[in-house]
């Protein structure tokens, strides 16, 4: 199992979440090392998404204590989490749709920074413009710069979604799944310029994917859900090995073969 | 003792009108997602038509009993026909709008049917006395009221409960029901939205107008009468939640006993009452009482 | 992109131009300007709403609150400057945009139109039963003052005219720069996407709620110009038909400028005076018409169906 993390910038005790009679979550215990890149799998209503909207402040936990470095956040909304450096990308883009990609952007630069009398002034300053360019391109979107969000390939728009919670300075990063809606030979291609500006910007990372190839090419470390549990939490290996994991999740296949690192 | 009897009565009678008015608008709400506040028209035409068939009636010589026939016929006449046209020649236009515009447009014609009244039926109001006595009275506890008021009461429980077992027990009705709780869902299992969509506009429409052709024989018959049951009928259907059958009933209820408790003890505040109610539900239930939020998915 | 900064200038040169003109007009067209202009206010106070999607069936109660305040200043004070008329009405409207907006800023769509119209009905409710300020009849508005200048008669109405074109292009300016604010730019964000506001760090209540403040306050500055200009106030003006009229002009102007409000208010005064020459008691079929064409046939106004330009092109 994992290693216990010394100064965990994200610590989850007990998460409960019951929406009526349904228990979602059922005690979630959790804490993320700065620098990390965890990948979380399980099938679909394990609780994956409603973990995410949790952390994140979008729901409302029943249950349990949320800590970022130290500090109890529990049940504060998405906006404060931002501030804390706590941001997401969505299963389904959140986009501004009748805005450019610059535009997008330009705005997200200018509302994240926001305090105040700030939100007066005009937001589009040469700074942010280029910024905001710097980001585009960063993430090989830039030839989409002036294209409204509403016509913009799925690929581009999953893109977009990241650049958008990435404006906000995140510490920590959750993905929902990033790849969703992608054709399988691009998915590598966009987890790599994903994974690389993170990496580059060292922002710990969470991801959430069905794409067992990727979660092995990706993930340092692996949480498996299972029925609003963690089922197993640990290297790639050892949570594909772990047998309530191969049955439920991962398939047999898949436990036989060695685990494929990105220096192999 | 006699005061909060008549309240009681009083409220129950209100309640009752309340409930007539209040369920078509919002089974029109529920199906297509439409606030209708032309709803008020279908009450004016409604009862002007009523005005009219029974003054043909008396004015022919026949027994004042023909006048309750012309209830059902005045309601199916204007429900019917209104609603249609303003369906097909307008609401149908608007399909994937959003919900303002959609209200927007019944507004417009709201104001065109609000003018027309005068224009047809002329500025004076219209006699429709003769059938409120013939039922005569009853004595409640030393109370005398008026059997026809009373009736409402009764015409409340029928109306009510032939719509819900209209909804519950036939095949449209279960479509409805598919609809109001999830349209999405209804559509993706095949049922064809859209095509449930006048007949509910219609019968929508003929409950509005069944409304004001029986309140006709109680209320004095004037331009400005589609004006009140709308507003009134509004702040039932968000007290209840927008789309809620038995929501109107509750919030017809409440709106009805506490205008009945203002009107008999404190009169200057009858209207800041009914939407004080409507505010105090919105801030502990934003979506009303029987009303789900709804939650977008993310 | 952002918009140009010309039309700052515009808006000067425009409203400036109008008062010199007003200088020739006949009266009739003074007094149609003046009506047009108050109207034009309140309902660019509707626009800032609309940008963010929401619209306000209710808006009668501020333009009422702007009418009242000068009233009772007059009555209770004997204040009648004009300046002071149109800072207390902006200020009584705001403070009361603020308080109903701590319930309001909380819903969105059909329920934002419809809370706002039910506190239009229930002030409307208040204004009737009150004896002090003449119930349903309403009471005298007094002549308005320039900076100490007693009213003169017949040329007060061209001082009144000179007034609203100076408020006008203080109102048009003052929305023009807020438009190219960050808090102007979030509307369209809050109209798209509410979600990603919030996880960008942004409280879209608190925005909304400030924006209600702003278009009360316009609201109130407009009702209080409309009640120099009539000279009278009643309880009709905080009424649901005022509160209509107020977004028919805001929809058939549309939310492209800040000029669309003031040439759908032209419009809208010219309907109105065609409408009630041809049927002095059904006028309403007539106005409900054009709305309801302009709905189906013009979602965007008549200022985007003219211009055929957005003001968000490239270029």
């Amino acid at each position: 199992m994992a290693e216990p993390v010394a100064a965990p910038i994200l610590a989850v005790e007990g998460l409960q979440k019951r929406f009526g009679g349904l228990t979602a979550l059922g005690g979630i215990d959790l804490a993320v090392g700065k620098g990390e890149v965890i990948g979380i799998i399980g099938a679909n209503g394990a609780g994956k998404t409603t973990f995410v909207n949790i952390v994140t402040g979008y729901l409302k936990p029943s249950d349990g204590r949320i800590t970022v470095n130290g500090i109890d956040v529990t049940g504060l909304p998405p906006r404060v989490m931002t501030r804390r450096g706590i941001c997401r990308s969505f299963q389904m883009s959140q986009l501004f749709a009748s805005l450019t990609c610059l535009e997008n952007l330009v705005l997200a630069h200018a509302a994240a920074e926001n305090g105040g009398w700030k939100l007066l002034a005009d937001p589009w300053t040469a700074d942010r413009l280029a910024r905001a360019e710097e980001g585009l391109a960063r993430f090989g979107i830039a030839d989409y710069r002036d294209a409204r969000t509403a016509t913009l390939p799925q690929g581009v728009r999953k893109l977009l979604d990241v650049v958008l919670a990435v404006a906000a300075r995140p510490h920590l990063l959750l993905l929902d799944e990033p790849t969703s809606g992608i054709a399988s030979d691009q998915r590598f291609q966009i987890m790599d310029v994903i994974m690389g500006q993170m990496a580059e910007c060292g922002v710990t990372v969470l991801f959430v994917e069905h794409d067992m190839d990727l979660v092995e090419r990706y993930a340092r470390r692996v949480l498996a859900f299972l029925d609003g549990r963690i089922a197993a939490d640990g290297s790639v290996a050892e949570v594909f090995g772990h047998d309530e994991v191969r049955r439920a999740i991962v398939g047999d296949h898949r436990a036989t073969r060695r685990p494929m690192g990105p220096g192999q | 003792m006699a005061i909060s009897l008549t309240i009681l009565m009083d409220g129950l009678i209100y309640a009752a009108w309340l409930f007539v008015v209040a369920l078509g608008m919002t089974l029109i709400f529920g199906v297509m997602r439409i606030l209708n506040v032309a709803h008020g028209s279908f009450y004016a035409f409604g009862a002007y038509t009523m005005a009219t068939l029974l003054n043909l009636i008396t004015g022919a010589g026949l027994p004042f009993a023909y006048g309750f026939l012309a209830i059902p016929l005045a309601a199916l006449a204007v429900g019917g026909g209104l609603g249609t046209m303003m369906e097909t020649g307008v609401l149908r236009w608007l399909h994937g709008r959003d919900e303002v515009a959609a209200a927007l447009a019944t507004f417009a014609l709201f104001l065109i049917l609000e003018d027309m009244v005068p224009l047809i039926w002329g500025l004076d109001a219209i006699p429709t006395y003769q059938i409120y006595g013939v039922l005569g009275t009853t004595d409640i506890g030393g109370m005398i009221f008026n059997n026809y008021e009373l009736s409402f009461i009764l015409l409340a429980i029928v109306v009510g409960a032939i719509t819900w077992w209209g909804l519950r027990h036939t095949r449209q009705g279960k479509i409805v029901l598919a609809v109001i709780h999830d349209p999405e869902a209804a559509q993706a299992f095949g049922i064809n939205v859209r095509r449930v969509f006048p007949t509910v506009f219609a019968i929508g429409g003929v409950l509005g107008a069944l409304a004001g052709a029986y309140s006709a024989p109680m209320i004095t018959v004037y331009p400005g009468i589609g004006v009140e049951a709308v507003i009134l009928a509004f702040a039932v259907v968000v007290i209840g939640g927008l789309g809620s059958v038995p929501g109107a009933m509750i919030g017809a209820l409440a709106v009805g006993l506490a205008r009945a408790v203002a009107v008999h003890l404190l009169p200057q505040v009858e209207l800041f009452v009914i939407y004080s109610v409507m505010t105090l539900v919105l801030l502990f239930r934003p979506s009303g009482l029987f009303a789900k939020p709804v939650a977008r998915r993310i | 992109m952002p918009m140009p900064r010309s039309t700052g200038w515009l808006i000067v040169i425009v409203f400036g131009g109008v008062a010199l003109g007003g200088l020739g007009l006949p009266a009739w067209m003074i007094s149609v300007g003046l009506s047009a202009m108050s109207q034009g206010i309140v309902v660019l106070g509707l626009v800032v709403l609309m940008r963010a999607g929401l619209i306000s069936f209710g808006q009668g109660l501020y333009f009422g609150l702007g009418g009242y305040a000068v009233g009772v200043l007059s009555l209770e004070f004997g204040i009648t400057d004009a300046f002071l008329r149109v800072i207390a009405a902006a200020l009584a409207a705001a403070a009361v945009g603020l308080l109903l907006g701590c319930l309001l800023r909380r819903y969105r769509g059909i329920f934002f139109a419809m809370l706002s119209l039910a506190f239009s009905m229930i002030f409307y409710g208040l204004l009737v039963k009150n004896q002090n300020l003449g119930s349903t009849d309403g009471f005298r508005v007094l002549a308005s003052t320039f900076a100490g200048r007693p009213p003169t008669g017949g040329a007060n109405q061209l001082w009144l005219f000179l007034f609203a074109c100076l408020l006008s292009a203080v109102c048009a300016l003052a929305v023009h720069r807020y438009f190219r604010s960050t808090l102007g730019w979030l509307a369209t964000a809050i109209r798209d996407n509410e979600t990603r506001v919030e996880y960008l760090g942004c409280s879209v209540n608190a925005a909304v709620h400030l924006k209600l403040v702003l278009c009360s306050a316009l609201a109130g500055i407009g009702g209080a110009l409309s009640a120099m200009t009539v000279g009278h106030i009643d309880p009709a003006i905080t009424y649901w038909t005022t509160s209509g009229e107020l977004v028919f002009v805001a929809i058939l102007g549309g939310a492209g400028s800040v000029f669309a409000p003031f040439l759908g208010a032209l419009v809208f005064q010219v309907v109105h005076t065609l409408a009630l020459a041809m049927l002095p008691h059904a006028w309403h079929v007539i106005l409900g018409g054009v709305l309801l064409a302009s709905i189906l046939f013009m979602p965007d106004g008549l200022w985007s169906a003219i211009a055929r330009r957005r003001e968000r092109s490239h270029g």
